[in-house]
């Protein structure tokens, strides 16, 4: 288990020891959907979602 | 023996709406025994004649007139009523808790500029504002408490970490945008509450000068300019604040802003962005629970903050029992658990 800082709350969010490149982790505190998008070091992005208006 | 203290309680007022959940809240309470509630209109009829939840409480409506002898007294009664009956009140109970406009504020001037006065000033001096998020010291010795009222809850709740960290500066607009379920007008009718009108509708009422903003001025110490919406819902109030700056802060200062002022408080809740299936507070999923969510936003020259909670509760109801578990020094979530139903219709 490794802690990160959540990129949109800064709140700790903390990695599996076997997150994977590609996963998507959730933040508990903001609920922000964070991709992996590093693993040495850890590196997260928002991972993109629908916007409200779903696509209309 | 209990390991938990009794206290005896009796509820003013409680065939309306906020009656009826003081009374829902106190049968589901360890530590309260309701022992009388009150109607003039009702006298001698079951609670569960108008409140069909409450069908097994064993207990009829009984005279104001004749008041028992309780810890704590309730008062769920339209506003000026309090007022007029408060040393009755005071005679009947050690702590009065009053769900209407009648103690909120702390001056008679200010009665005099929002409402239509007040008959009994002297009293004013010794009520305490029960929003606990704002005012939670000063209720541990107090013997007359005076609830928010359900608007000003919502856009103080929202605006209360801003004006802590000194985002709100009185040269800078804030402006209201509230929207209200039909509870909000309690059980009086008339033409416009009618199903035929009221369903439906997004309809703008006290479009400037709402009464409730005078606790924000008292309590905050700021000025906002408020608009209310009645609209298609039974419970709910949601405020949508908009504070221009000139540069706001971000997204993530503004996280530890609200962390920093609600991250101990068993209320309140952040739901701000982030994932799921709302992302913002929605107050049809709150509806029956004592929570206010709040989130937030910025534009290049405003902040906007979002809130919501159900009326009858952390705005008004659930209010008065969390400002009554502080003051009878018991933990300030008994009996206020409830965390809602999901899925759930129009609430």
């Amino acid at each position: 288990m490794t802690d990160e800082a959540c990129i949109v709350c800064d709140a700790t969010v903390a990695l599996p020891a076997d997150v994977e490149l590609g996963e998507i982790v959730d933040c508990l505190t903001c609920g922000s959907e964070l991709e992996v998008t590093g693993i040495d070091p850890y590196a997260l992005e928002e991972a993109p979602e629908l916007e409200e208006d779903w696509g209309e | 023996m209990s390991a938990t203290p009794t206290f005896t309680a009796g509820v003013v007022g409680a065939s309306g709406y906020t009656g009826g959940e003081v009374l829902r809240l106190l049968e589901g309470h360890p530590a309260f025994e309701v022992v009388q509630a009150t109607s003039r209109e009702y006298l001698n009829k079951s609670i569960g004649h108008l409140h069909p939840n409450l069908r097994a409480l064993p207990l009829r409506f009984s005279s104001p007139d004749e008041l028992e002898s309780v810890d704590v007294l309730f008062t769920a009664t339209p506003h000026g009523v309090s007022m007029a009956n408060i040393e009755s009140y005071l005679e009947a109970a050690q702590l009065v808790i009053d769900l209407s406009a009648d103690f909120r504020l702390s001056e008679v001037a200010l009665y005099d500029t929002w409402y239509d006065g007040h008959v009994a000033p002297e009293y004013l001096s010794q009520a305490t504002y029960g929003l606990p998020e704002i005012n939670r010291e000063a209720l541990t010795d107090a013997s007359v408490i005076g609830c928010g009222g359900c608007n000003a809850t919502v856009t103080m709740l929202g605006l209360y970490p801003l004006a802590l960290s000194g985002w709100l500066d009185e040269a800078d607009p804030i402006v209201v945008d509230l929207k209200v379920g039909s509870s909000e007008g309690g059980t009086a009718s008339g033409a416009a509450a009618s199903h035929a009108e009221r369903s439906g509708i997004v309809r703008p009422y006290a479009p400037t000068k709402h009464r409730h903003e005078a606790e924000l001025e008292v309590y905050l110490d700021i000025e906002v300019s408020l608009t209310g919406h009645a609209v298609d819902m039974t419970r709910g109030a949601a405020a949508t604040c908009h504070v221009f700056v000139d540069e706001p802060p971000s997204i993530k200062e503004l996280w530890g802003i609200y962390r920093e002022a609600y991250e101990d408080e068993p209320f309140m809740r952040l739901v701000s962005g982030g994932g799921g299936i709302y992302r913002f507070p929605e107050a049809k999923v709150l509806a029956g629970t004592n929570y206010c969510d709040v989130g937030f936003a910025t534009d290049d020259d405003r902040i906007v903050v979002f809130s919501a909670l159900d009326n009858l509760m952390k705005g008004s109801a659930g209010q008065a029992v969390h400002a009554a578990n502080i003051a009878l020094g018991m933990p300030e979530t008994t009996g206020l658990e409830f965390t809602g139903l999901h899925p759930v219709g129009a609430p």
